[in-house]
């Protein structure tokens, strides 16, 4: 077998697999809990004070 | 002291005209020499007025109506880039409306100046990189001040970023009327302005680099990563794909390092990610930061953008190769390019969620305020082409789609579309606080903007997807007898009809651009329109009543 | 800026968010890897560009005349990649292979055909029609939106050093020989002059037509460049000939 072919079997079958468990994982770890304090505060930091200079 | 600094100024600017004069003399080619006059034209000018200690620049604030005095950040770049965003979009388009016309009436093409060929990629340079790239800067350098708390580091050389980056611009744009280019597309520039590109490059890293650095918050606002990755991205695309051998250093002629097979995919590796990092990262950057500003919510999950940035970046770079699909570019090239293209699809979309539900909860601006409606329809625009893109990757969509008009109208969805509007909401947010005003002019005036340039774009994308399928089934389809029916000639006069269509929606594009410069003008000017407020909606006496009681059932006699 | 019991205390992403250098670092690995494993491999894996008989560099002369395709964007709207379909190769020939443009400084495979592909539009039609036609193209095919290149009769040819041209492409990897660039100035003129002495340049660059391509042999112009280079383009490698057949059946995957 060729590089390609063993290298093709190889994401048409373990990778792709891989790929769907972590596009799944990905998917779901912005609703998790974790540091939602400190996300929340990051997302909020552009509104504290005078953002305009005046 | 001041006087020795202002000789020393002239004498900078005499050594510089100097040494164009030389290179003007020494010539290899008449464009090269044009180059030179020019340059040395601007060096003089500028010598004769640090002599005369005449302040140019300070009548030209005074022209453009720039506040004076200090302020907390350091907005005088900021303003000249969104002046310069304006004009040049208004050229852009302009140079594009032209070539559209061209190319449905060929006599308005003037050999050789204004040939198709040579005005074609003024108009992309001209909307990607001036437009496009003067909006970078003036948001980029506006952001990071506002999210980093602090000034801009290096304000003489945020200045060179700014002026430099125009001189890029006009020996770029001039080149190409004059036959100077690579004819690599996007990357068209000679060596000597590649060159100097790179330097304006590396000075707009180090100040905005710089400025995070020195930032009063420890955190650094995720619209900074997305700035951060198209600048470092740029860089990296820029220096590799233009690695040329200069003719003569005096002369404009240069071949590239990569040629054959190996320069395609180079050249595509850059072309596309010239639109995954200059039109996507640097523009997701913008929505990061005005979206959540202009609807007054943070933005719908922090941890999204987390993923949606770290995603994009590695996913696009993959996707070059689905420009070169069934080319001579080997098969498992063309397979990676394919599969990491359709990948690309879902971050795009996590992007694009991302940006629509930081509305959740404030629907009704969409309604009532035209600028979220201009974000909103950016984003859908956004949406529509990064479905569309992984679908034209497809090799059987491809092998029918490519070489034909439905990529030019893909294309324009995604920049008239995204890149367009989420400018020009980005404009309308900053103009009225860069030049302390209340508000823009009109209001109102945004409204008609956004349904010209809306309509506009309906009749581009539309035009140009019925030219691309019937281009692309026309070459292909085969007679009874076995033979090929349309010559390459009927395909062309086929589609004659779309590409007037596809003018007049460039026209209407135009048109809402020009009333964006006439607000821009008179917001500047100080003044605001007296028109009907477009939030509120006037009483109706007639419809403010209880619903009519149900009608009485017709009772039969017995 | 960070203080050292707080740093401790961030891991992870969090690091990246508070240190620009990390994050620029990063950004710069991720966005490397594509690149680096894609284009890489080109350089180095043999049969990227396959072993055909008859590509050779340009003449001087053809050379010059793409040159002037580059200068005009000719790209915009003609592609010179013919895919493997059968309407392309029926309406345009043989597809094209990797190393009918491995000597091509820039690669000019466009990326949209307003017009037709010219990847072997060598010898299909004559000089006069092509020198008509970029005259004039509304004048041969009325449906045409085609510019009109007639300044291109009207102008000598000029190229600063021909020397320095080859010079520079042989920089780049084209395998112009020692005389090829020391002769680029005579071979740039005699290609286009009937009766000059052309045995030893034809014998440099097998297949080069020799012969005054406008239809003004008194002088040599742009138009005679750019005909010259439109009328070699896919005419190198013979794609019919039984050798070349039997390579292109081992080529897999297109």
């Amino acid at each position: 077998m060729s590089d390609y072919e063993s290298l093709r079997h190889f994401a048409d079958s373990i990778g792709l697999a891989v790929m769907v468990v972590l596009f799944l994982g990905l998917c779901l770890w912005p609703f998790l809990p974790g540091k939602k304090a400190t996300n929340q505060r990051m997302a909020q930091s552009i509104f504290e004070g005078d953002d305009d200079g005046e | 002291m001041q006087a020795e600094a202002a000789l020393g100024r002239v004498g900078l600017w005499f050594l510089i005209a100097l040494l164009s004069v030389g290179a003007y003399l020494g010539a290899k080619d008449a464009g090269f020499a044009v180059h030179a006059a020019l340059i040395g034209v601007i060096a003089l000018g500028f010598m004769v007025a640090s002599a005369r200690r005449f302040d140019p620049l300070g009548r030209a604030r005074g022209f453009f109506r720039m506040p004076e005095g200090d302020s907390r950040y350091d907005d005088d770049p900021v303003r000249w880039a969104t002046l310069a965003t304006m004009i040049w979009g208004i050229t852009g388009f302009l140079a594009g409306l032209f070539i559209a016309a061209q190319l449905a009436w060929p006599m308005l093409n003037v050999e050789p100046y204004l040939n198709f060929g040579r005005v074609r990629p003024l108009h992309t340079s001209a909307v990607i990189f001036a437009f496009g790239g003067n909006a970078l800067i003036a948001t980029s350098f506006y952001v990071v001040q506002r999210t980093c708390r602090t000034r801009l580091a290096f304000p003489a050389l945020a200045r060179f970023v700014f002026w430099g980056y125009q001189l890029f611009i006009v020996l770029a744009a001039s080149g190409y009327l004059l036959g100077i280019t690579e004819s690599k597309e996007y990357a068209e520039p000679e060596w000597y302005v590649d060159w100097w590109l790179t330097l304006v490059w590396v000075s707009y890293l180090a100040v905005f680099v710089g400025t995070i650095l020195r930032r009063h918050e420890p955190h650094i606002y995720v619209a900074n990563w997305f700035y951060l990755a198209f600048i470092v991205t740029v860089a990296m695309l820029h220096v590799v794909n233009n690695l040329d051998v200069p003719v003569s250093f005096l002369g404009s002629k240069s071949y590239p390092l990569f040629g054959g097979v190996q320069g395609a995919l180079v050249q595509w590796w850059y072309g596309h990610n010239a639109v995954g990092f200059f039109l996507t990262a640097g523009f997701l950057a913008m929505m990061y930061y005005f979206v959540p500003k202009q609807a007054e919510r943070p933005v719908y999950s922090y941890r999204l953008s987390i993923i949606h940035f770290w995603s994009l970046i590695f996913l696009y770079i993959w996707a070059g190769p689905h420009h070169l699909l069934y080319t001579a570019l080997p098969d498992w090239a063309q397979t990676l390019g394919m599969v990491f293209s359709i990948m690309l699809w879902m971050p795009s979309w996590g992007g694009m969620i991302n940006g629509l539900m930081t509305l959740n909860g404030a629907w009704d601006k969409v309604r009532t305020d035209p600028i979220i409606r201009m974000m909103v329809m950016a984003l859908a625009f956004y949406g529509m082409s990064t479905f569309e893109g992984p679908m034209l990757s497809i090799k059987f969509f491809n092998s029918l789609s490519h070489y034909t008009d439905w990529t030019i109208g893909h294309v324009h969805s995604g920049a008239l579309g995204w890149n367009g509007m989420i400018t020009f909401a980005c404009v309308y947010y900053l103009t009225p606080r860069l030049w302390k005003q209340s508000r823009m002019y009109s209001l109102r005036m945004i409204n008609w903007h956004f349904w010209l340039a809306t309509l506009g774009i309906v009749f581009y994308a539309s035009s140009m997807w019925v030219a691309g399928i019937t281009q692309g089934l026309m070459w292909r389809e085969y007679g009874a007898d076995g033979y090929l029916v349309n010559s390459f000639a009927d395909t062309v006069a086929a589609i004659k009809p779309m590409y007037i269509m596809r003018s007049f929606g460039g026209l209407l594009y135009l048109a809402g651009a020009g009333i964006m410069a006439y607000n821009f003008a008179m917001t500047l000017a100080g003044k605001l329109r007296d028109e009907a407020p477009m939030t509120e909606t006037p009483h109706d006496p007639a419809a403010d009543r209880p619903l009519p009681a149900a009608a009485p059932v017709a009772v039969p006699a017995e | 800026m960070t203080n050292p019991d707080v740093a401790a205390t961030i891991k992870g992403h969090a690091r990246l968010e508070r240190n620009v250098t990390l994050l620029g670092l990063g950004t710069l690995l991720v966005v490397a890897i594509g690149g680096l494993v894609e284009i890489a491999p080109l350089f180095w894996i043999d049969n990227t560009i396959e072993k055909v008989e008859g590509v050779r560099p340009y003449t001087p002369l053809e050379q010059a005349g793409r040159d002037i395709y580059v200068r005009e964007g000719c790209y915009s709207c003609h592609s010179q990649m013919i895919r493997p379909f059968r309407d392309e190769v029926e309406r345009y020939g043989h597809y094209s292979l990797a190393a009918e443009s491995m000597y091509d400084h820039p690669f000019q495979w466009g990326s949209k055909r307003t017009g037709p592909d010219l990847a072997r539009v060598g010898n299909r039609y004559s000089d006069d029609w092509q020198v008509q036609h970029l005259k004039n193209p509304q004048s041969v095919v009325p449906e045409s939106v085609m510019p009109k290149y007639g300044f291109l009769a009207e102008r000598d040819l000029k190229v600063a050093d021909p020397s320095a041209n080859l010079k520079a492409l042989a920089a780049v990897g084209v395998p112009y020989s020692k005389d090829d660039i020391e002769k680029a100035a005579a071979d740039l003129k005699a290609q286009a002059t009937p009766d000059a002495d052309t045995a030893d340049l034809v014998a440099r660059y097998p297949k080069a037509q020799v012969r005054d391509f406008d239809g003004d042999p008194s002088r040599v112009t742009e138009m005679d460049a750019l005909v010259a280079y439109l009328q070699m383009l896919g005419t190198l490698v013979d794609v019919n000939a039984p050798a070349a057949q039997e390579d292109l059946a081992k080529e897999k995957g297109r």
